[in-house]
């Protein structure tokens, strides 16, 4: 079946979202998973590519979404945007998160952008050999405990850790280990405002995922939030989606 | 009032009592954190030397960043020259001496002189011509430009035009795209996606053709070794070569500068926006990958696409050549009233005809034009560059300045026909594609006017 992503299921039992900033070999770490199971093509009416491909792992079949890199869910221009919508909207079983552990601080913020809005993630704190030449050492097990997800060290050129990491996504897509996501506490007169503004974006777009996610960005004034509800872009069909894929809002606290 | 409006009005009144505090309760909020967490979870071993960032601060410098590119430049195009002699001349020694034995096999069949003179000497030789100007550079240019991509030299690049390009009133990432542009200028247009303003990507569109591609190295290759190169000794010659090359680069970069400053302040007009240009680490190049796709994505689809539109150009440039009106060719006729016009550019009638005919490849222009010229004097063997140079100075008055001249002109002129459909389907605007089209034309054709016409009153 397919949705407005035009993501064609069939065939596979779940959708993985490989999110991350560019440059941190999030496509390195897709090219080793699916080996040459993949296509590209474009987004649905947009000129960006999207590549897609097959992961096996014990008896399932994954069907992995290679998402443009993108430095933050407050997206600047159309690659960013897909990205955004794709983790929002795209109710993917899991979202893969690619760190460069060189450069941990700034890719933290799509991380904790991305957990707002669900916990059905894995993180890949990739490149760890790169940090280690330069003298970093980067604890996962740390990075873990803040974040209740799963954290895996990889090398993703080498193809080292992507064994660990396929378990972690099957744990996440199984269910077996769903973190809540992350919400932020705002000061009391914020909060009011954006529960106030939930109500409303829920009662524009019946069912949307993270309805609490677009009324803080209408609160900031992106424009482009305005023009998704106009458009109806974030008006998901109401496909009933398989068992195990459940809505990221269901998992939200 | 819809939900819709209740909806958004609402939310303009929430902002506008809740001010800053929003962004700041929610942006501000996310980098505070991620600073919290990365500083209980990253240690840094002290004192390790970063020579990452040490070769960035050189390479991106203010005073030695220009330099540097420049130097590195050169050698790549010095390699190039340098190297792709030898095997050039070996297989035109070799494709030439297939089509004499083409050309005797024919005969001894007794086929008809015309389709001896059409598959052999009009198809095949076009074919041939392709293959050993076009591959031996390409098989050294491509390995070589994939091994600087690999190794994270072009995004510094990219830094250092990005001054450049900001201040032209573009965006700083036209920068990458322009640099993409000189592998393929449809990939380059394709490339300006990564701009977000609508303003500076038809900006960068418009001005991607300045880079000279895959196709039009050839021809630069060429003339630079032929006609430039050979005004110096010969110990100095391909170095004169090379550099002339990075002078026609600057030279496009230049052009592109000036028309994004036009149009940035004329049609286009508003303030270029910011963003943040990454420096991706040096990684170690995986040198077979590198010469994997730099040979078989880059290479031959290239030259595979060069010989595809070659068969039918060649065998239009021979039936032009063949057919007769009167007591010319048809290409004599076209040729000779396109001539005056040629000659104010700098130019000649042939020149300009192959660049009609080559519009589907700028990789055909080169073959073209020869065919045309040796269809118009009947058949001469051309083996190496002696010959070439020959033929187009004794036998058609070539001098430096047409040399000079279609440089120019190759550099600045209409892109090829997948760029301009490339760019149709990316601005989706007839206006902007037919601009895009003609922009550089024009430009060519004021270029090559004044040269010739500054030379000639000069000289």
């Amino acid at each position: 079946m397919k949705d407005r992503f035009d993501i064609d299921r069939t065939g596979h039992d779940y959708v993985v979202a490989l999110a991350g900033n560019p440059n941190t070999g999030k496509s390195t770490l897709f090219n080793g998973f699916t080996g040459l199971r993949q296509h590209t093509g474009n987004w649905p009416g947009k000129t960006v590519t999207r590549a897609e491909g097959t992961l096996r792992y014990e008896d399932k079949r994954y069907k992995l979404v290679d998402l443009p890199g993108a430095y933050s869910l407050i997206a600047d221009g159309q690659d960013e945007q897909v990205a955004r919508d794709f983790v929002l909207f795209g109710k993917p079983d899991c979202v893969v998160i690619v760190l460069d552990a060189t450069n941990v601080e700034r890719n933290l913020a799509l991380a904790l952008q991305i957990l707002e809005v669900t916990g059905r993630v894995v993180i890949a704190l990739n490149l760890i050999d790169e940090a280690q030449r330069r003298g970093i050492t980067v604890d996962a097990e740390k990075i873990s405990q803040e974040l209740k997800v799963p954290v895996v060290p990889t090398v993703a050129r080498d193809k080292k850790g992507l064994i660990e990491l396929a378990a972690a996504i099957a744990d996440v897509c199984s269910g077996k280990a769903v973190a809540p996501s992350r919400r932020r506490e705002l000061d009391p007169e914020l909060e009011s405002a954006v529960t106030e503004l939930e109500r409303l974006v829920e009662a524009v777009v019946p069912g949307v995922p993270n309805a609490r996610w677009i009324a803080l960005r209408l609160l900031d004034g992106d424009p482009s939030i305005e023009e998704g509800l106009a458009s109806g872009e974030f008006a998901t069909p109401a496909t009933p989606t398989r068992e195990g894929s459940g809505k990221p809002s269901e998992v939200a606290s | 009032m819809s939900g819709l409006e209740v909806l958004t009005s609402r939310a303009g009144e929430l902002r506008a009592k809740l001010g800053e505090q929003v962004h700041l309760g929610v942006a501000e909020a996310t980098f505070d954190e991620a600073a919290r967490i990365a500083e209980s979870s990253v240690k840094r071993r002290g004192r390790v030397f970063d020579w990452d960032w040490k070769l960035d601060r050189i390479l991106t410098s203010r005073i030695w960043g220009f330099p540097i590119m420049l130097g590195i430049l050169a050698v790549v195009f010095w390699l190039t020259i340098k190297g792709a002699n030898v095997p050039s001349a070996l297989l035109a020694d070799g494709l030439f001496w297939v089509e004499d034995q083409l050309a005797f096999a024919f005969r001894s069949v007794g086929a008809p002189g015309w389709a001896e003179g059409f598959f052999v000497h009009g198809i095949y030789r076009g074919l041939a011509w392709v293959i050993s100007v076009m591959l031996p550079p390409m098989a050294i240019f491509f390995p070589v430009f994939t091994l600087l991509e690999d190794l994270g030299y072009l995004p510094r690049v990219a830094f250092n035009l990005d001054r450049m390009f900001k201040s032209a009133g573009g965006n700083g990432k036209q920068a990458l795209t322009h640099t993409m542009g000189f592998g393929c200028n449809a990939a380059g247009v394709i490339a300006t996606r990564i701009i977000q303003s609508p303003r500076e990507r038809l900006i960068a569109i418009i001005t991607n053709n300045f880079a000279p591609c895959n196709g039009r190295w050839p021809t630069l290759i060429m003339l630079a070794t032929v006609f430039v190169a050979a005004a110096f000794s010969p110990s100095v010659g391909s170095i004169v070569a090379a550099s002339t090359l990075v002078g026609i680069v600057m030279f496009g970069v230049l052009v592109a500068l000036l028309v994004s400053g036009a149009l940035s302040r004329t049609v286009l007009k508003g303030e270029p926006s910011a963003f943040a240009l990454e420096m991706p680490p040096y990684r170690k190049p995986q040198v077979l990958r590198v010469f994997y796709t730099s040979l078989i994505d880059r290479t031959l689809f290239v030259l595979w696409r060069a010989i595809v539109w070659a068969i039918p150009c060649g065998a239009l440039a021979w039936i032009m050549g063949n057919t007769y009106v009167g007591d010319l060719s048809v290409m004599a006729h076209v040729s000779g009233f396109l001539d005056p016009f040629g000659h104010a550019l700098g130019l000649d009638g042939v020149i300009l005809l192959a660049y009609i005919i080559a519009i589907p490849a700028n990789e055909i222009v080169v073959p073209t034009m020869l065919m045309a010229y040796m269809n118009v004097d009947r058949m001469i063997e051309i083996d190496n560059m002696v010959d070439l140079k020959a033929l187009l100075v004794v036998q058609h008055d070539w001098t430096v300045l047409t040399a000079v001249c279609l440089m120019l002109f190759s550099l600045l002129h209409n892109p090829c026909s997948t760029t301009i459909w490339t760019i149709y389907k990316e601005t989706g605007s007839k206006k902007w594609t037919w601009v895009a089209t003609l922009l550089p034309l024009a430009i060519g054709f004021l270029v090559c006017f004044l040269v010739a016409t500054i030379w000639r009153a000069v000289g």
